[in-house]
């Protein structure tokens, strides 16, 4: 390493090279077509080009790359769901994140300090000790601790935030983690672009033409584009892109709110998570901590702040460690999440042969982008569904084989 | 979207009320499987104007409230007597 360190002083080009090759024209048609650059997209694009040898790949950007919800969310990434084919799922994905700086050769930064839940009430306690078991039954490490374990995690935590809600104990999950999760799209845009994927920014799908039940092209503001197979990765837009395809989702629109404070020493290790507050805080690699929490009470399609929610949150935080009362507030935003009625996500073909869903991400897509890339780019390239999502296809609803998932943090029940 | 005009109370601060799902018409009990797998799971999730459900949480007063689910404005609001003028009358339960 020294070495090509002296190198690249001595002889590296005196302009960066770019992240991302210039923008093309866009052409007349592609293989596959990719509605979406934000992580999800990217990844599909990057494991059908590199594992599926399909090159002739567009991802078709709205706005600019992972402007989305990929830059929205709160970068949590965790398996200790409930339902063991979520538990599974996510866990997949967990190793897929453990190796992803390696596989892309771009430092994604996942800092896998492990997470915490806390239980304010026996409810929780009982749901926990059955998270915990099914965790352990697929192989995922999550336990159950006490009050005094949780104290020497957490030495800053306050284990009476409230007198009718002291911290009973809580499910400890090491392998949590967060990561650097813009890097996450631009590792994948970049490695995906250099083997021949074409990412163009700016280029809405404005309608999507189907003849005889299969997807033939999609129609964009730079002009139509014929294809074998359209993705649809859309987070916040499902079902007003689905609809273009003529689709109709199980899906409601909610805003998500999050926060950040200023920098500030490490206090806290792992990431700390109160359901019973609607709370979840993490501090980056760099001392900002990051405060995140449920949706909001009403669906809406747009990101403005709400100071109910915000109180909400700064109050509970407060309640839960003290030593953040002087902390301030750097910025705050929102993104708009795709709640589905049992809060698993929608993966998987559709009634319309060729149009792939990957939607109904709400408030736990961030942490599946390895996974879920991974498993839509192998259904596209071999029109069979993997078994790790087969639970997950649209079609549950029809059937009545909800995937009730009461692991979801940040979900409004 | 911080005041809801309830048609009982006048304007009052949104965290007062909790949204209760679009206004949707409920298909006969005699409608097929298709018809009441839709109207419970499939939704329009609209960008735009929206007719729904709301509640106001410490008079228990149900109403319909109109309002834009882009710019997070409210169009309008009535009681549901407007909108539901008959009784709906279940079919006696069958004994399974």
């Amino acid at each position: 390493m020294p070495i090509a360190l002296i190198r690249h002083a001595l002889f590296a080009p005196k302009r960066p090279r770019r992240h991302l090759p210039a923008p093309t024209e866009l052409k007349r048609s592609y293989d596959v077509v990719i509605v979406g650059g934000g992580g999800h997209g990217l990844a599909a694009a990057y494991y059908l080009a590199r594992y599926h040898g399909i090159r002739r790949v567009a991802v078709l950007e709205k706005g600019y790359l992972a402007s989305g919800n990929t830059a929205r969310n709160t970068a949590v990434v965790r398996a200790n769901y409930v339902t063991p084919g979520s538990v599974r799922f996510y866990a997949e994905s967990v190793k897929l994140f453990e190796n992803l700086s390696a596989e892309l050769d771009f430092n994604i930064l996942f800092s896998q300090r492990g997470q915490l839940t806390l239980a304010h009430t026996d409810a929780a306690m009982r749901g926990f000790r059955l998270r915990a078991e099914v965790n352990r039954r697929c192989g995922v490490e999550s336990v159950m601790i006490g009050s005094g374990e949780i104290a020497k995690l957490v030495p800053t935590l306050n284990l009476v935030p409230a007198e009718r809600y002291p911290v009973l104990g809580g499910l400890w999950h090491p392998p949590g983690g967060i990561v650097r999760h813009d890097a996450v799209a631009w590792g994948y845009a970049r490695r995906a672009a250099e083997r021949g994927v074409e990412i163009h920014q700016r280029t809405e799908v404005t309608a999507v033409h189907v003849d005889n039940g299969r997807v033939v092209a999609v129609q964009t503001n730079r002009g139509r584009v014929a294809c074998g197979a359209v993705v649809q990765a859309v987070a916040g837009s499902s079902s007003l892109v689905a609809a273009l395809a003529g689709l109709r989702l199980p899906i409601v629109t909610y805003p998500l709110q999050a926060m950040v404070t200023q920098p500030l020493k490490p206090f806290v290790d792992p990431l700390v998570s109160s359901p019973q507050f609607h709370v979840y805080i993490s501090q980056t690699p760099r001392g900002d901590v990051v405060i995140g929490g449920g949706s909001d009470p009403y669906p809406l399609y747009g990101t403005r702040a709400t100071l109910d929610l915000k109180e909400s949150l700064i109050q509970h935080t407060i309640e839960l460690f003290p030593c953040l009362a002087g902390a301030k507030l750097l910025r705050q935003w929102a993104g708009i999440a795709d709640m589905t009625p049992d809060y698993s996500p929608i993966m998987g073909k559709t009634e319309v042969a060729g149009y792939y869903l990957d939607a109904g991400w709400g408030t736990w897509g961030f942490k599946a982008t390895p996974i879920c890339g991974k498993a839509m780019a192998e259904l596209v390239a071999t029109n069979e569904t993997p078994g790790l999502i087969g639970a997950f296809g649209v079609d549950r609803f029809r059937t009545f084989r909800l995937v009730n998932e009461m692991g979801a943090t940040a979900a409004s029940h | 979207m911080k005041l809801i005009p309830c048609p009982l109370n006048g304007l009052r601060n949104v965290n007062e009320f909790a949204y209760g799902g679009d206004v949707l018409e409920m298909p006969a009990t005699s409608a097929s499987d298709d018809a009441w797998i839709d109207y419970i799971f499939t939704r329009e999730n609209k960008a735009g104007l929206v007719r729904e459900w709301w509640f106001h949480i410490p008079t228990s007063y149900w109403f319909i409230l109109e309002r834009d689910t882009v710019t997070d404005t409210v169009i309008r609001s009535y009681p549901a007597d407007q909108v539901f003028s008959r009784r709906i009358d279940f079919p006696p339960r069958r004994e399974s």
